[in-house]
């Protein structure tokens, strides 16, 4: 907290907040009052006698409606939950196996390994699509979830290692140790010791990854091409903007709903996330 | 029933030589305690036997079994470490009793044993606690109860006194030492204190840059060091240091310098005698010297400018000036002294030390 006078306060802390916290909600607001402002008010001209572009007085689940029956949004969701989670189990079962390799295992160029890991996190994916359009093709795998759920690991896992490998340095050694010479392998050491106190930065890994690939949108605009094996992101856009027509609401209700798993599975694991990011073990 | 035998142990890593060639023999129930400062070698020569270090030359037999290539598990040791290790996410039923399950021990066999280790330490009430809700001590307590459940041939002990603060520490030390006498497992035990190896130890080996300085029982360290590194490791505060000259005056050995001249005693004459006209360093602990009294003959007395006093209650530290060195004098609480006196102390010839000043080894007799 900021000591002092008053107006110092004001001018130090509670403005700023106020701003940044209004320049941050204010999307989610604006989504959700177009996805529940009737049609004949979306497409108002500005200037017309009783307008009130910031709230409605009329909302209505229409857009929600149409959003549900008209399109394939109930696929799109399918899809996405159904890619974000494979490709979220491989990317936290490699990425956990070789955080634990990199940061507790001696071998030849372990460090110089978890550096080029890090380094193929930071190629980006605008880049990278187009070498692996030609794979996907290659291994006819175009217009299939399989092309996004063994796509996505390839910058899940980087990124998945590299944050459990930071969590794992912060775990003593000697709490492995320990196991071994109670009798553990190695092995067990590690399922039964590290495991369970990586369980904070699994979980953080975990909801990264999951995020990612749920937001994910160029591979899936160039390696998905027919509307019911899209995901939300892709199919919201590609089939709600038709020529130069948006239909606002579905749009923003698409968003709207799309955006509720993720928000869910947040809500569900903030405390554990809070405390990975916060610290882990100690003696 | 377990002894240990390290035979011409050594440890490299690509630069450094961490332990060399150690050789030690460690009886069944003794307590070993390897000592020295930090980066002497004696942790990583711990790990060795722990297995948790490869050896890179050399042997190591528990009851004439070599173990060298064994993995942790099979040696049949336990270990305490500095920071306790216990693991967070367990109870402290849990910690102690995860090594038997590991080693498929029945349950009743199980519960049996933990209460048996939990009441020897006096943490029957905290089984259910997990090791964050306990504090400094009872965590300490608990990795030792994890070590005794198992009932291990040889306990490993990894400086594990130091995250305690230092009343908790001599306290953890006298139950470390009832704990031992009770159960007589053959233990070695590493630390950097010079006062826990002492009172702990039935023997201590001392030691430095990888290099087993002297092994022996506490008060044989103490009186009869092998060389100037354990005798100033040894004893607080420790020894003091002089460089003198060696003359031969009146069929008597003298050892002297501009500050002091000191008739050395019958028994180091001829030890000393080939010393003559060359410099050694002597080597005098500071509760060998008092103020001189009338009664002292005037070859075991020097002048000396006391510079500091520190009156500990029990005894009275001096520093004082000796010519250009200093030297500590632990006297009678009775002494008065003040800043910048003048006094005559005198010392116990009987306990002089030489030491050779290039190898630093004990002058003794030949």
């Amino acid at each position: 907290m900021i000591e002092g006078a008053s107006w110092r306060r004001w001018i130090f802390f509670y403005i700023p907040l106020t701003a940044f916290i209004i320049a941050l909600l204010f999307p989610f607001y604006w989504m959700l009052v177009t996805a529940v402002r009737p049609d004949r008010e979306l497409y108002h001209p500005w200037n017309a006698p009783n307008y009130a572009p910031f709230w409605t007085l009329h909302p209505t689940l229409e857009h929600v409606r149409d959003l549900l029956t008209q399109t394939l949004f109930g696929t799109w969701m399918f899809n996405t939950m159904l890619i974000s989670i494979a490709a979220t189990a491989i990317s936290l079962f490699c990425g956990l196996l070789a955080g634990y390799a990199l940061s507790r295992l001696k071998f030849p160029f372990a460090g110089s390994l978890g550096t080029m890991i890090f380094i193929t996190y930071l190629v980006p994916q605008t880049l990278l699509f187009i070498p692996l359009a030609d794979i996907i093709r290659n291994f006819r795998l175009g217009d299939s979830p399989w092309a996004l759920i063994l796509t996505y690991p390839t910058f899940l896992i980087p990124f998945c290692t590299w944050l459990m490998m930071g969590y794992f340095k912060s775990i003593p050694k000697e709490l492995e140790e320990c196991a071994r010479i109670d009798g553990a392998t190695r092995w067990r050491a590690m399922v039964h010791i590290i495991f369970p106190i990586a369980v904070p930065g699994i979980l953080s890994a975990g909801i990264f990854a999951f995020t990612l690939s749920w937001n994910e949108f160029i591979y899936a605009l160039v390696f998905l091409s027919s509307p019911e094996q899209k995901t939300v992101p892709v199919g919201v856009t590609s089939e709600l903007v038709r020529g130069d027509v948006f239909y606002w609401g579905e749009l923003m209700a698409g968003a709207l709903l799309g955006s509720i798993p993720v928000a869910f599975v947040y809500s569900f694991f903030v405390e554990h996330y809070v405390a990975s990011l916060t610290g882990s073990v100690k003696g | 029933m377990a002894q240990v035998v390290i035979r011409s142990l050594n440890k490299k890593y690509e630069e450094v030589h961490a332990v060399k060639d150690v050789n030690l023999d460690i009886r069944d129930k003794e307590f070993v305690v390897l000592v020295g400062p930090s980066g002497c070698g004696k942790t990583t020569t711990l790990r060795m036997v722990a297995g948790l270090e490869s050896i890179t030359s050399g042997r190591i037999l528990i009851d004439d079994r070599v173990i060298n290539d064994l993995p942790p598990m099979d040696r049949d040791i336990a270990m305490v470490f500095q920071n306790y290790a216990l693991y967070p996410h367990m109870s402290v039923y849990d910690n102690m009793a995860f090594g038997l399950r590991m080693r498929k021990f029945d349950r009743r066999d199980i519960a049996q044993r933990v209460q048996e280790a939990a009441e020897i330490l006096g943490i029957h009430e905290l089984l259910r606690r997990k090791p964050r809700q306990l504090s400094g001590g009872q965590r300490q307590r608990v990795a030792l109860g994890r070590a005794i459940v198992r009932h291990p041939q040889v306990f490993l002990f990894d400086e594990p006194l130091s995250n305690l603060d230092a009343k908790l520490r001599v306290q953890m030390r006298v139950e470390l030492k009832k704990l031992h006498d009770r159960i007589g497992t053959t233990a070695i035990y590493v630390t950097h204190d010079q006062v826990e190896a002492m009172t702990l130890g039935d023997r201590v080996v001392v030691m430095k840059d990888g290099l087993v300085q002297q092994v022996g029982e506490p008060l044989e360290l103490y009186n009869e060091p092998a060389n100037r590194f354990v005798a100033g490791f040894l004893g607080s505060p420790s020894m003091n240091f002089a460089t003198v000259k060696v003359s031969r005056d009146n069929g008597a050995i003298w050892a002297g310098n501009e500050g002091l001249r000191i008739k050395a005693p019958p028994r180091c004459m001829d030890r000393l005698g080939r010393y003559v006209g060359k410099e050694v360093t002597l080597g005098i602990r500071p509760e060998d010297l008092r103020v001189a009294s009338a009664a002292d003959p005037a070859e075991v007395g020097f002048d000396v400018v006391v510079e500091v006093v520190e009156k500990l209650g029990s005894e009275i530290l001096l520093d004082v000036a000796v010519g250009s060195d200093t030297m500590v004098a632990s006297v009678e609480p009775s002494v008065r002294a003040n800043i910048h006196d003048r006094l005559r102390l005198a010392l116990n010839p009987e306990r002089l030390h030489f030491f050779d000043m290039q190898s630093e080894a004990a002058i003794r007799r030949d």
